[in-house]
């Protein structure tokens, strides 16, 4: 890997550093620092609100495990992507209006918490914050992961120096300048997200000889790459569709997500929003993945799917500008670990050590407390990552549908349905990620049941989500209609 | 102000439920057109733009209909709506 392509990447490490330090002067001058550092003060526009979400969104999955699985398995995992668009505008529009009027008036920071005050109880707040720390930590380190190995792809640096660096960089500018640094830069990364995959499919179009000529060379390798039922035709239906709870409608109960539905200025930029994550998220989807595809004729033969990005990219353009598009994977990881490391560092704060340790804290120790919590947090993600243990790897599968199993219900039904309360939201809780949890674990330990656990685990051979954010539904609503008469008038919600 | 609140809520509740109607309308269209048109024999495909036909319309045209839904359904049926009612005081 020659210099050349090394150098737009480090300009671009610089941009971003630049960008937190900018970010840094709002923390400092605040004078109400919980809401700048983990929320920017409620002061998004409609442009960055809409970036923010999709890169934090778009992650190493997208921009590298994507592609390489759409490089196998051919249209039919574009078709299963393509799901995703729906987050560009359901997020917003179903926790939308409500949340921005009901977490202002709770004066939430958090997505817990709004759960907090929602449901006024301290096992609901627990197990929530439990959830978020576990399952998240583990999302972060395997992004952190995924980050080192793209720089020592591209830069024959150990994975240990490129780890280092990749840490350094994310952890100066969210330590220093928190949520609106994560924010900012995330609208940068997000634009590189769109110009780089833009890019690199007319370069692989033009590689591969036009796209019908791409197509057609596919489709006389194996016919099946160009049907919807992917390479082995093992993709059904009811598989792919279940893709959409998993990474379309649920996104909604992801904390990392949820949290930037009440991040924003006004109703104006909400609706910006709207349209601009729609149409940044549809897009980047369609070609990244379409990428994956066109990319086997022209490169055939790469059998680890991680590598199709990075050698695509420099195949088919000169270095330099292999250097810029190889950017956007990069950009597409930090923008998800700096909202998840100020995420999980929130929740540490604000939900559990001023919640229940120094609910008293003074502004200036919240304020050291919260820079020193992040730092440290970033921290034992790097020590994690060097030598990544199995049970992080493990729990990073689960992480997505194990916080939408725990949180969809709650909030969504919380929003929506007076009725709804406490012991509802913790049977659901535990009902969702319990399931979730077993639908892996049991055919682990008991083998001989697979066929058993398959039917009930997966009906219709539908992803392992499905069947506990459906339990959990009736969980809720039936919990919650029976424990009726146990909540008292006053602690009914008012909104 | 309390008629005001109930009128935000209102208009809230309304264009979550056109949130939902988007998707259903998103996830019908996608999947119609991709196991509709798809499910043939891949000899039979006919191509648009060098696509076969299943993946252009279910996943580009598709992508632009959501699109021009998404604006159209903000100009017309989203309101602006003031978030603060009560400047009260700052918290930490």
């Amino acid at each position: 890997m020659n210099l050349v392509a090394i150098i737009p990447l480090f300009i671009f490490l610089v941009v971003i550093f630049l960008v937190g330090l900018y970010a840094s002067k709002y923390v400092q001058s605040s004078k109400s620092f919980m809401q700048e550092y983990f929320l920017g003060e409620r002061s998004l526009g409609g442009f960055v609100l809409a970036m923010t979400m999709t890169a934090t969104y778009g992650s190493a999955s997208s921009f590298i495990g994507g592609p390489g699985t759409a490089y196998t398995q051919g249209l039919g995992w574009v078709l299963l992507a393509m799901s995703q668009v729906v987050t560009g505008y359901f997020v917003l529009m179903i926790l939308g209006k409500k949340f921005a009027i009901v977490t202002r008036k709770y004066k939430a920071i958090t997505m817990v918490d709004f759960l907090k005050e929602r449901y006024k109880s301290s096992v609901v707040v627990i197990l929530s914050a439990i959830s978020i720390i576990v399952f998240l930590f583990s999302a972060m380190a395997a992004q952190w992961i995924g980050g080192a190995r793209l720089i020592e792809s591209l830069t024959g640096m150990s994975y240990t120096t490129a780890l280092f660096i990749f840490a350094v960089s994310v952890l100066v500018y969210v330590t220093i300048g928190g949520f609106r640094a994560v924010a900012l830069t995330d609208a940068i990364q997000g634009s590189f997200m769109f110009v780089g995959t833009l890019i690199l499919l007319i370069a692989t179009v033009i590689a591969g000889g036009g796209i019908s000529n791409i197509i057609a060379d596919l489709a006389a390798e194996n016919p099946n790459l160009i049907t919807p039922f992917g390479a082995e035709g093992n993709l059904t239906p009811a598989y792919v569709s279940s893709f959409w709870i998993l990474v379309g409608v649920g996104v909604v109960a992801l904390p990392q997500i949820a949290v930037r539905a009440m991040s924003y200025k006004s109703a104006k930029s909400m609706h910006r929003a709207l349209i601009i994550g729609t149409i940044v998220v549809g897009f980047i989807m369609l070609n990244m993945h379409l990428i994956g595809v066109f990319a086997r004729p022209i490169i055939p033969g790469i059998d680890v799917g991680d590598k199709v990005m990075p050698l695509i990219a420099l195949e088919t353009m000169p270095a330099w500008l292999a250097g810029i598009v190889l950017a956007a994977p990069m950009a597409a990881i930090m923008s998800t670990v700096d909202s998840l490391l100020i995420l999980v560092s929130s929740t540490v704060i604000k939900d559990v050590y001023m919640n229940y340790i120094r609910p008293d804290a003074k502004q200036q120790t919240v304020k050291r407390m919260s820079m020193a919590i992040t730092a440290i947090l970033g921290i034992i993600v790097f020590i994690m990552a060097l030598d990544p243990p199995d049970l992080i790897i493990w729990l990073n599968l689960f992480a997505f549908g194990g916080l939408e199993a725990a949180f969809i219900w709650p909030v969504v039904l919380g929003l929506y349905w007076k009725t709804g309360n406490k012991y509802g939201a913790i049977a659901s809780i535990i009902i969702g990620v319990g399931l979730y949890t077993l639908s892996d674990l049991l055919p682990k330990l008991l083998p001989a049941f697979t066929d058993m656990f398959q039917t009930v685990f997966k009906p219709f051979g539908m992803h392992a989500v499905v069947m506990p954010v459906v339990v959990s539904f009736f969980a809720y609503i039936i919990v919650s209609l029976l424990t009726k008469g146990k909540i008292p008038n006053e602690l009914k919600p008012t909104y | 102000m309390q008629d005001n609140k109930q009128n935000w809520n209102k208009i809230a509740n309304r264009e979550a439920l056109i949130g939902i109607g988007l998707a259903i309308f998103n996830f019908i269209w996608w999947y119609a057109f991709a196991y509709g048109l798809g499910s043939k024999d891949p000899e039979e495909y006919s191509y648009i733009f060098g696509l076969p036909d299943w993946f252009f319309y279910s996943c580009v045209l598709g992508f632009i209909v959501m699109v021009v839904l998404v604006i159209i359904v903000v100009k017309a049926f989203f309101v602006e709506i003031p978030f603060e009612d009560d400047e009260g005081e700052e918290q930490l």
